[in-house]
C-alpha cells in the first residue's frame, strides 16, 4: 500500500467527518466509494449488497467478535484500525481457526479528521492482506461531535477450525507446559507513552501483529495444544489466572524466565505498574504438554513473530485455580487478577 | 536493568538472609513504616528468608490510606462541580469515601484526570481558564515538595484558578503516635528512604532515644529491605538504639535542603486527621498563610464535612501495628479489593490490599468462594 497516495476525498471540500457522512444520503454514499471501497477492494464489497454471502464450509467455525476504542487512535507501532484487524483474526488463530472474513463496523465521531479516518482504513487493509483475511462486509455510523471519542471499530470474524485441534482449557493437566511467544508489555507501554498528560519518550513500539502463521507452526508442530490466548487486557497475570480457574489446575511461573525488555521495565518501575498486567497485541500464550513442549517451543521460535518464545512455567496440581511465581530472588508469590485498571502508584 | 537488578540479586539476598537467621536469637517486632516497603516485602515474599523469630510489621507509610475520609468527601464533592477539573495521583480514584470514591465521580461525568506530576495540573490550569483546577495534593514529606512546587509554580503564573485540596502527613509524629500507645509491641522501626531522600534523618534522633528504639533508614528493594532488616536485629540483640542509614546510596544525613526550603515557605506544620489512627498533634502540613488562595477547603464550600470511619474497619490497628489484617474476620470476605472497607485494602502499597493480593494463597480458597 502506498502511502504517499493522497486521502481520495479532497481535504478542500470535507477536510472532517460530518453528520452527512453517515446520513445514508450523497455524502454517505461518497464516503463509501471513493474511501472504503476503493481501498478495502473485495469483490463481496462491490457487490453492494447489505450483507455478504459467502461459501459453506465443512467442518468447524469459530465466529468471534471485538470492539475498539484505543486512546490515542495512533501510537508508536500501529494505530486502531492495524489493532481492530490483528485482534480479531487473533481471537480466530486462538480458536484454532484459520481466519477467513472479517466484518467492519466504524462508529465515526463528528469532527475525525478525513485524512485520518483514510490513513486507518488504508492500514486496516494492509493489516488483512497481511493476515490473509478479506474484508466482505462493514458499516458506518457518525455520532454527534462529543458522542464519542473520533473512532471506535467494531471487527468481528469466522474462520474454519483446523481438523484434530481441539482447544479447550478444561483438558490442560498438571504437567503440562506454558510458553510464551515473546517480549510482555510492549503494546500497554507504547499506548501510554502517547497518551494525553503521560507523554514520555521511548523507543517502544506496540507489538500489534496477526499471529495466525504462529499458530499454523504451532499446530503443525503439535496438535495436542489445549490453550492458544493472547493475553491482551489484564496481560499475561489475568491471562493465566483464568486458565488455572478454567483448568481447576495450579499454575507455576518463573519470573526469570518472562522476557521484559528493560525500556518495559524502567517504564513500569517509574509509573509503579507491572508488566505481568500490562496488554500485549502480538503475543500468544500456549498450553501444551510436556511431551510436545520442545517440538512447538523450536516451531514457534523459528517464526518471526515467536523467535523469543519461552517456556514460562508448568501447571501443577498443588494450589488449584492459583497462579504462584518463583520471583528472581527465589521465593514465591501470588499472581492475582487485579480487580480494575492498574492505577499509577502515588510514590 | 542498572541499578534495581543489583539489588535484587538472589546470591545477595541469600547472604544476608543467613546474616540474619545467625545473629537472631530471639522475637522482634519490627515495623517497616512506608507502604512501598510494604509492597516490596510482599511481592517477593520477604519474610521467606526470615527467621520464625522476626515478626514484620505494616506501618502507616501509605498516603492514600491514611488520607482521612472527611478528606476524601470533601474531594467527591469539588469534583462533582461542573466548573471544576479535579486532578489526581491514580491511586487516590478508588478509595472510598462514606457514599462514593472518585472513580464513581468520574462516571457520572465528573471531569477528573490522573496525573503523574503535579506541575502537570498547573498546565491543565493554564490551558483552561474558564475552569477551576484543582489538584488533590497528598502524601507525605516525599510528595510534599513537588506539590509544594506546583503552588510556587502557580503562584509565580499568575494563576487565579488553580488550588490543591491538602492532606500531607508526617512520619516522625506518626511514629511517636504508635509508639506512644500502651501495647504498641514495636522493637525496632525500618524507617522509609524515600522520606528520608527529602527530610534527612536528623528527626529520628530524638526519637530513638526517648523511646530506646533502633531505628534504620532502608531503601526498597529485596537487598535494601533486608539489610535494614539485618542491621535492625543487629542493634537489638546488641542492645543498642541508634539511628543507622542503610540506604546510603540515595540519603544523606540532613537530607535535600533545597526540598526543605521549599516545604518550609509554602507550608507550615500542623495538627492532621489520620484515617484509622484519629488526631495527631503537629502531623502534617497545612499550606501556610502566605499561600493561602491556594487553598481548595476556603474556595470551595466543603467546611461542613465532618466524618467517622466505618467502625467494621481495623485499619487503625493494622496501620499502627497492633493487627495484622488477616486477623480481621471480614478479610478476603467483605472487605477485599473490589469492594474495600477501609483505604488500606485500596492502594497496592496498602498493608490489607499487598497482603490479599499475595499472600492469598495461604489462607486458602475461602476467600475467593464466600462472596
Amino acid at each position: 500500500m502506498d502511502f504517499t497516495l493522497n486521502c481520495p476525498i479532497p481535504i478542500s471540500e470535507y477536510p472532517y467527518i460530518t453528520m452527512a457522512h453517515g446520513s445514508g444520503g450523497r455524502l454517505s454514499h461518497q464516503l463509501i466509494d471513493k474511501l472504503f471501497r476503493p481501498i478495502f477492494s473485495d469483490e463481496q464489497l462491490d457487490a453492494g449488497h447489505d450483507g455478504a454471502i459467502l461459501p459453506t464450509v465443512s467442518g468447524r467455525m469459530a465466529f468471534t467478535t471485538d470492539s475498539f476504542v484505543v486512546k490515542p487512535v495512533f501510537f508508536p507501532g500501529g494505530n486502531i484500525g492495524d489493532l481492530a484487524v490483528n485482534g480479531t483474526v487473533n481471537d480466530l488463530a486462538c480458536c484454532g481457526a484459520k481466519p477467513e472474513y472479517l466484518s467492519v463496523g466504524m462508529i465515526l465521531e463528528e469532527g475525525l479528521a478525513m485524512e485520518d479516518l483514510w490513513k486507518i482504513v488504508l492500514t486496516m487493509k494492509q493489516a488483512a492482506d497481511l493476515a490473509g483475511v478479506r474484508i466482505v462486509t462493514g458499516d458506518t455510523k457518525v455520532v454527534d461531535h462529543g458522542s464519542g471519542d473520533q473512532i471506535f471499530i467494531n471487527t468481528s470474524g469466522v474462520g474454519c477450525v483446523r481438523e484434530g485441534v481441539n482447544i479447550d482449557p478444561s483438558a490442560c493437566k498438571p504437567g503440562d507446559v506454558v510458553i510464551l511467544s515473546g517480549f510482555i508489555g510492549d503494546h500497554g507501554v507504547a499506548i501510554m507513552s502517547a497518551r494525553e498528560g503521560l507523554e514520555f519518550q521511548t523507543s517502544i513500539e506496540s507489538d500489534s501483529a496477526a499471529l495466525n502463521g504462529l499458530v499454523d507452526a504451532i499446530l503443525d508442530a503439535s496438535l495436542n495444544v489445549s490453550v492458544l490466548r493472547d493475553p491482551t487486557r489484564g496481560g499475561v497475570a489475568t491471562t493465566l489466572n483464568e486458565i488455572s480457574k478454567s483448568a481447576h489446575a495450579g499454575i507455576v511461573l518463573d519470573e526469570t524466565s518472562i522476557p521484559v525488555r528493560p525500556e518495559v521495565m524502567g517504564a513500569c518501575e517509574v509509573l509503579g505498574l507491572d508488566p505481568m498486567y500490562i496488554a500485549n497485541e502480538g503475543k500468544i500464550l500456549v498450553i501444551v504438554p510436556d511431551d510436545d513442549s520442545e517440538k512447538v517451543l523450536r516451531a514457534m521460535q523459528n517464526h518471526p513473530h515467536g523467535k523469543d518464545s519461552v517456556i514460562i512455567g508448568q501447571l501443577t496440581e498443588e494450589h488449584p485455580s492459583v497462579v504462584r511465581m518463583t520471583t528472581s530472588i527465589g521465593s514465591s508469590r501470588i499472581i492475582d487478577m487485579l480487580t480494575g485498571e492498574q492505577l499509577p502508584r502515588i510514590c | 536493568m542498572k541499578y534495581v537488578d543489583e539489588f535484587r540479586d538472589r546470591e545477595l539476598v541469600k547472604n544476608l538472609s543467613e546474616g540474619i537467621h545467625k545473629i537472631t536469637t530471639r522475637e522482634w517486632c519490627i515495623m517497616e513504616i512506608c507502604g512501598g516497603q510494604t509492597h516490596s516485602i510482599m511481592r517477593y515474599s520477604l519474610e521467606e528468608f526470615l527467621p520464625e523469630e522476626i515478626r514484620l510489621v505494616h506501618g502507616p507509610g501509605c498516603p492514600v490510606c491514611v488520607t482521612p475520609l472527611e478528606i476524601i468527601d470533601k474531594a467527591v464533592r469539588i469534583a462533582q462541580r461542573d466548573d471544576v477539573i479535579f486532578t489526581s495521583y491514580g491511586d487516590m480514584l478508588r478509595v472510598p469515601g462514606s457514599e462514593k470514591d472518585l472513580l464513581s465521580v468520574k462516571a457520572g461525568g465528573g471531569d477528573i484526570r490522573i496525573i503523574y506530576s503535579p506541575l502537570d495540573a498547573v498546565k491543565i490550569a493554564e490551558d483552561n481558564p474558564e475552569k477551576k483546577v484543582v489538584f488533590f495534593a497528598i502524601g507525605f514529606e516525599t510528595t510534599a515538595p513537588a506539590n509544594a512546587m506546583a503552588v510556587k509554580e502557580a503562584d509565580r503564573r499568575g494563576l487565579k484558578n488553580f488550588s490543591i485540596l491538602s492532606s500531607h502527613v508526617l512520619v516522625p509524629p506518626a511514629m511517636e503516635a504508635i509508639l506512644s500507645v500502651e501495647e504498641s509491641r514495636i522493637q525496632g522501626f525500618l524507617a522509609a528512604g524515600h522520606v528520608c531522600t527529602v527530610m534527612g534523618y536528623e528527626e529520628y534522633l530524638p526519637i530513638a532515644e526517648k523511646y530506646r528504639i533502633p531505628i534504620v533508614v532502608t531503601g526498597f528493594e529485596p537487598v535494601d529491605i533486608l539489610k535494614g532488616i539485618h542491621q535492625v536485629v543487629l542493634q537489638l540483640e546488641e542492645g543498642r538504639h541508634e539511628v543507622e542509614n542503610a540506604y546510603g546510596r540515595v540519603v544523606s544525613l540532613e537530607g535535600n535542603i533545597h526540598a526543605k526550603k521549599v516545604l518550609r515557605e509554602v507550608y507550615e506544620v500542623s495538627d492532621m486527621k489520620w484515617r484509622g489512627i484519629g488526631n495527631i498533634p503537629l502531623s502534617g502540613f497545612s499550606l501556610s498563610g502566605r499561600y493561602d488562595e491556594f487553598n481548595a477547603e476556603n474556595i470551595f464550600d466543603v467546611g461542613d464535612i465532618q466524618q467517622q470511619e466505618s467502625p467494621l474497619c481495623i485499619a487503625g490497628e493494622v496501620l499502627q501495628g497492633l493487627k495484622k489484617p488477616g486477623d480481621f474476620p471480614a478479610f478476603g470476605k467483605e472487605c477485599k479489593p473490589e469492594h474495600p472497607l477501609g483505604a488500606p485494602m485500596v492502594s497496592s502499597e496498602g498493608a490489607c490490599s499487598a497482603y490479599y493480593r499475595f499472600k492469598k494463597s495461604e489462607t486458602g480458597s475461602e476467600t475467593e468462594s464466600t462472596i
